[in-house]
């Protein structure tokens, strides 16, 4: 099975190729979502035979690197068309091959009637393709054009309803913001490349060479700066601060996109990226060290902002941005494991809240659109009392909404637990542990609060709609809810192949299996250890009540505003507007940039342009293909079509040639 | 009565020439006995005849040294002139596909175009094994005179009729700088033999101050350049293309060029490494004169057969940049290049074709408006051949650009890199300007004349095929190129 | 050196001047007594009529390329019987008579090309 590993990219490639050329034609919505969803789902397939064959060998030996053809060999510099399958990669091919044919499923009901059904799903074939190619990538040219596919997917995918102003923009954000940090990861491409070569004539861009070779590398140094440099390219990939503004336009996008791709893969693939070179970051302490402080604040402060929105999928991406920056904590700490473990969970509850929201949004645009109302189908304020009409997608939700708040016995659970308790006892960054730990568990804490929130102001109370719309509210179809179920279930459960050692009921079988990958960084990471970084059982135990209690806490205050007592919000609002704008507004971040980066760039960009671009580089771009225009106009009349022209041209050069050798 | 030595004669070594031509006779004959209108069962006769030739090439690879050469020494049929001969009928197959079509609709229907097309690949592959200067002087009349009766093949139209010409009087012209060339180094050397003379040189390293050596490596390089069209020796090149049928532009654009740079390489690298500073120093400013000439007189040009014209020329300079960097990487770029653009130029040239109309009056660069629109998926397959001309990737004219100038840099002629890329920059602004009309203009023609056979829509996705798989997997034709490098 | 060449020289100088001495010697000695019939172009023939530089049909152009084609082709059987015989002797009789045959089918076959092509026949 593993030397079938190139079949798993290829069938979504031609799933896109085939809608994306004959779509147009086919116009029969169930062939086109049929053929992409099946394809995706033949992925799976493979993916799970791979993992088995994983599984059936001894834990040293699960690496496995498929070379599917030569690619460029200049001298040095070699990239073959490889794929590298470990356990790291085969979690992440599962994730993706699974939770994407679930939303390719989910999409067939969703887009059903959408102008331009074809080119969605061609586009959504292509995004798995170049998300497989990042994941499996065995060297980083491979993966770079993974890196850059799902950047132009996304963008495709975003700006779907091109004809509205607003998706155009968000599509043209999300590339932009993507750019900047895809640019940052090729700079620490070559710093890398560059390094090993020129110092110790390791010139590769193999992972596994690399990690051979990892010993190599100083610590701190030159390290530092290249996994600064990769670690901007993560930051816009995974929206971390300041690169996270592009994410919640991004919801511009059609609702089973922002689950896929802008919720359980693409945005993660920054993770995986740190987890994949996890020997190299292990190296820069001080990248380490920046990596858990912008993670740990990219958590809170996106947290505070999701408690003030009222767009069902705004709070959401909010959400998503918080818990990426969990991952990313996870990361700084050294906690990789941990890491990648909730960037698991995180894939299913996340997508399922998605597609939940998009189900509520079905719904809600249904009713509102047989009523005749022109009122925003996806703004809470509109919403409540939903869970009598849409019961399958109220339990769904209500589960994953437990689960990312952290409730014991659900996913979420485990995996945050993890990371607020690698967080604490981590060797690296001694006295700032405690603060790390604590942003965490304050980000739970509002996690806990928005979440519940959410669904008691979309599920709970009374229904805000009117009468007339509200006869027209249902359940959506089985397409949509098969999903919500699957992924429901995963989301309560898949927590419990890596449970904790500390509860001791089931053996950590993620740990387990993520551990040879880890095990260099591991190594490395001996070096850092300092004295009393030993804990105790009972410090442990103590820490995951006290996260229990704040996410109970967070839930308690949701509950005493929204169901409660639901006026104190709006004396809240009323005794501090200025807070409650601030945090409306997201903290004015966009405003800020637009003032910091955005207005000085266009004025400069216009300055520039209208002094600089139009007299200097126009005048010597035009000068230039005028001479060269003038140039070939006087070329062409050397071509007069007489032969005897062309002989003495031909004699011409002759003479000189020979002259010019003979004399020289 | 004295004996003669029998010489060592190998009949494998020349099979694939010996089939075609052995074809090629029997297809001529058949023309004249078989009275019929259609001529379209010869073109599918050569084709036959075309693939068994592949058998004889396949085999022939990585054959043992003393069943590649025959007549003692005069030919050698390694895998460099494999590589090359395979191009050779790469590009004899793509234009019979496409010619057909083209000779009914201009009223020139002879059946003799096959034959010719046979005789000229034969010739060129007898310039590819040659390691005989006759041998390769040989080959290239052989090819040249075919060729010369194909630019005027469609003799009722005058531009053909005056392209035949032109290319009758040049050629006759180079030929006999190239032949006066050999003849002096066989004056200098005492041999024609590539292997004779490089030991000459090296038992006698003094000859390199010989003028008459100097000059007869200078005039064999005059002879070549014009083959291959390098400036000052193109001119003959836009008016023989836009005249000759357009299949057949197709065809002399890519198989004689390959030819042309088949021998070059072997006499200069093999015969004359000693002359290796005179000679890169001479094709290092041919190589930057061409690029330039072609590129920046295309940018003027309104005919798009002219256009390709200049196009090819400046393709021959950055072939040329290849040749000076005189490295393996760089002639397995050359070779690898030569393949895929045999695919681009033709697959272009057919397109061309068929949007052409009976005396060919439309074929203006502003003729293709909102062709795009019009036929999507020629469309398409013009766009990816154009982009393969301007070396974007992931088209194949991307990989090959990119070995032969990394080879250059590799050589440390980083400057000749530089002004080849800077060219290819240039060239990007006429090949995208078809692609503007195709695309951004509307449709001021309906284009209902235009009728895709199956015969052409073969040729066409053989040609898509050929630019885009080895673009997005390089790797297994660059293996086969760098194994067929002579050094 | 170039001495070798001083006969080569000597000639064409001997030549040059015989050409030069004969012309000058008979216009500077021979008699002068011009007549009308001495001045016209052929003393003892017919008059010329119209242009000497008259167009050949294109025939016979095309007779006479063939006839050198196959002329050339055919002077090449001599060298060749001439030595044949010391390939006899060499054991090769055989493979080189097949040789020749082969050239004269190819020989043959552009015989028959042209001769059911037509290019034969005058009309």
């Amino acid at each position: 099975m593993l030397e079938y590993v190139w079949l798993i990219p290829l069938f979504p490639l031609l799933g896109a190729v085939f809608n994306g050329l004959l779509g147009k034609k086919i116009k029969n919505e169930a062939v086109i979502g049929g053929i992409a969803t099946l394809m995706i789902f033949c992925s799976f397939l493979v993916s799970c035979g791979i993992l088995m064959q994983l599984i059936g060998l001894p834990a040293e030996e699960r690496v496995f690197e498929k070379v599917v053809f030569p690619w460029i060999h200049s001298g040095n510099f070699k990239a073959d068309m490889a794929f590298l399958v470990d356990p790291l990669s085969a979690i992440m091919i599962m994730v993706v091959t699974g939770v994407g044919s679930l939303i390719h499923l989910y999409s067939i009901g969703y887009m059903h009637g959408e102008e331009g059904f074809y080119r969605y799903f061609s586009y959504l074939n292509l995004f798995a393709m170049s998300m497989l190619l990042l994941v499996l990538g065995g060297n980083m040219l491979v993966m770079f054009i993974g890196w850059e596919g799902v950047g132009l997917c996304s963008y495709l995918l975003i700006g779907y309803y091109f004809h509205k102003k607003s998706a155009g923009d968000a599509a043209k954000k999300a590339f932009v913001m993507n750019r900047v940090g895809d640019f940052g990861f090729l700079i620490g491409l070559f710093t890398l490349y560059w390094w090993l070569g020129s110092n110790h004539n390791v010139w590769t861009i193999n992972f596994t060479e690399i990690k051979a070779a990892s010993s190599l590398l100083p610590y701190g140094g030159v390290v530092t700066i290249a996994t600064l440099c990769f670690f901007v390219g993560a930051t816009g990939k995974s929206a971390q601060i300041p690169l996270y503004t592009w994410l919640p336009d991004a919801m511009e996008g059609p609702t089973p996109v922002s689950a896929l791709i802008h919720a359980a893969t693409m945005v993660t693939a920054g993770v995986y990226m740190i987890g994949r070179m996890s020997f190299v970051f292990v190296k820069a302490p001080d990248t380490m060290m920046v990596i858990a402080i912008v993670g740990a604040a990219t958590a809170i402060f996106a947290a505070t902002i999701g408690t003030a929105q009222n767009d069902i999928k705004r709070v959401l991406a909010y959400s998503t941005v918080s818990q990426l920056g969990f991952m990313f904590l996870a990361m700084g700490v050294g906690a990789f494991t941990a890491g990648v473990f909730h960037l698991m969970t995180h894939a299913f509850f996340k997508a399922c809240l998605f597609l939940g929201s998009g189900s509520v949004i079905h719904a809600m645009h249904h009713a509102l659109h047989h009523a005749h109302s022109h009122d925003d189908p996806q703004d809470m304020r509109n919403m409540g009392g939903l869970r009598k009409a849409m019961p399958i997608t109220f339990i769904t939700f209500l589960v994953s909404t437990i689960a990312i708040a952290g409730i014991p016995g659900f996913s979420g659970f485990f995996s945050k637990d993890e990371i607020l308790w690698q967080a604490f006892a981590n060797p690296f960054h001694g006295g700032l542990n405690i603060f790390l730990w604590g942003t965490g568990a304050i980000a739970a804490c509002f996690t806990a609060f928005y979440m519940f929130r959410l669904v008691f102001m979309t599920f709970f109370g009374e229904c805000r709609i009117t009468a007339k719309s509200k006869d027209h509210l249902h359940e959506s179809p089985l397409v949509i809810t098969i999903p919500l179920m699957v992924l429901g279930f995963l989301a309560v459960f898949g927590g419990y192949v890596g449970m904790p050692k500390l509860l001791g009921m089931l053996p950590n079988y993620f740990e387990h299996w993520l551990e040879p990958v880890f095990a260099t960084a591991q190594g490395y990471a001996q070096t850092y250890v300092h004295a009393g970084a030993h804990h105790s059982h009972a410090l442990e135990w103590g820490l995951m009540g006290l996260s229990v209690v704040i996410a109970v806490i967070g839930i308690a205050i949701a509950y005493i505003l929204y169901i409660a007592s639901p006026s104190i919000p709006a004396r809240f609002t009323a005794t501090f507007p200025a807070l409650h704008r601030a945090v409306y507004n997201k903290w004015y971040i966009d405003e800020l940039y637009d003032f910091l980066f955005i207005n000085p760039c266009k004025a400069l960009g216009s300055f520039l342009w209208k002094g600089f671009d139009v007299l200097v580089i126009d005048g010597i771009v035009d000068g230039v293909a005028k001479v060269v225009m003038g140039l070939s106009g006087m070329l062409k009349n050397l071509q007069s079509g007489y032969v005897h022209n062309y002989a003495l041209s031909m004699a011409l050069g002759v003479v000189v040639i020979i002259a010019f050798y003979i004399f020289r | 009565m004295e004996t003669l030595a029998m010489p060592a004669i190998n009949f494998a070594a020349i099979m694939p020439e010996t089939i075609l031509s052995a074809v090629a006779m029997a297809l001529l004959l058949v023309n004249v006995f078989v009275r019929s209108e259609q001529k379209a069962y010869l073109g599918y006769l050569s084709l036959i005849g075309i693939l068994v030739t592949f058998f004889p090439i396949v085999a022939g690879w990585n054959a043992p040294v003393e069943l590649q050469s025959g007549f003692n020494g005069a030919v050698l049929q390694d895998n460099f002139s494999l590589f090359f001969k395979g191009i050779f009928l790469v590009s004899a197959a793509l234009s019979i596909l496409i010619s057909d079509q083209y000779m009914q609709r201009e009223g020139c229907n002879h059946g003799e175009l096959y034959p010719l097309i046979l005789l000229a690949t034969a010739g060129m592959m007898l310039m590819a094994s040659g390691t005989d200067l006759m041998v390769i002087f040989l080959g290239l009349e052989l090819l040249s005179v075919a060729l010369y009766v194909l630019a005027g093949f469609n003799r009722d139209k005058l531009k053909s009729n005056e392209a035949g010409l032109k290319y009758f009087l040049l050629g006759a012209f180079s030929t006999g700088f190239l032949l006066y060339g050999m003849a002096l180094t066989f004056g200098a050397t005492g041999t024609t033999k590539i292997a004779g003379i490089a030991a000459y040189v090296a038992a006698n390293p003094m000859i390199t101050g010989n003028q008459m050596f100097l000059v007869g490596m200078l005039l064999m390089g005059v002879g070549f350049s014009f083959k291959i069209a390098a400036a000052p020796f193109h001119m003959w090149t836009p008016d023989v293309y836009e005249g000759a049928p357009t299949p057949m532009t197709a065809f002399m654009s890519v198989g004689p060029k390959a030819a042309g740079f088949a021998a070059f390489l072997r006499v200069f690298m093999i015969a004359l490494p000693a002359y290796k500073p005179e000679w890169s120093a001479l094709l290092w400013v041919l190589a930057v004169l061409t690029m330039t000439v072609g590129n920046i007189t295309a940018l003027f040009q309104q005919d798009i057969k002219r256009m390709l014209a200049y196009s090819s020329i400046a393709h021959a300079g950055y072939v040329l940049v290849g040749f000076v960097a005189g490295n393996a990487v760089g002639t397995a770029g050359i070779m690898f290049y030569m393949l895929s653009y045999a695919f681009m130029n033709i697959g272009a040239f057919a397109i061309i074709l068929l949007v052409g109309r009976k005396g060919e009056p439309n074929n203006n660069v502003a003729d293709y408006a909102g062709f795009g629109f019009k036929h999507p998926l020629l469309g398409l397959a013009m766009s990816i051949f154009l982009f393969s001309l301007a070396g974007i990737p992931p088209a194949a004219g991307f990989i090959g650009k990119f070995y032969i100038f990394s080879g250059a840099i590799q050589a440390g002629y980083i400057w000749l890199a530089i002004i080849g890329v800077l060219n290819s920059a240039a060239s990007v602004y006429y090949y995208l300007r078809v692609m503007v009309f195709m695309y951004m203009k509307d449709p001021v023609e309906e284009f209902d004349w235009l009728k895709v056979t199956p015969a052409h829509a073969l040729c066409l996705l053989v040609a898509v095929a050929g630019v885009l798989i080895p673009g997005i997997v390089p790797g297994y034709l660059l293996e086969l190129a760098q194994k067929a490098v002579f050094f | 050196m170039l001495g070798a060449y001083l006969p080569i020289i000597v000639l064409v100088v001997v030549a040059a001047m015989f050409g030069l001495v004969s012309v000058t010697m008979s216009s500077l000695i021979g008699p002068k007594k011009p007549s009308a019939l001495k001045l016209s172009p052929y003393e003892s023939g017919c008059e010329p009529v119209g242009t000497a530089r008259e167009r050949f049909s294109v025939k016979f152009y095309l007779i006479a390329m063939l006839f050198i084609l196959f002329d050339i082709e055919a002077v090449f059987l001599y060298p060749w019987a001439v030595v044949f015989k010391s390939f006899i002797n060499a054991g090769a009789g055989a493979f080189i008579f097949g040789e020749m045959l082969v050239f004269i089918v190819i020989l043959f076959v552009g015989y028959i090309y042209v001769w059911k092509k037509g290019a034969l026949e005058w009309e």
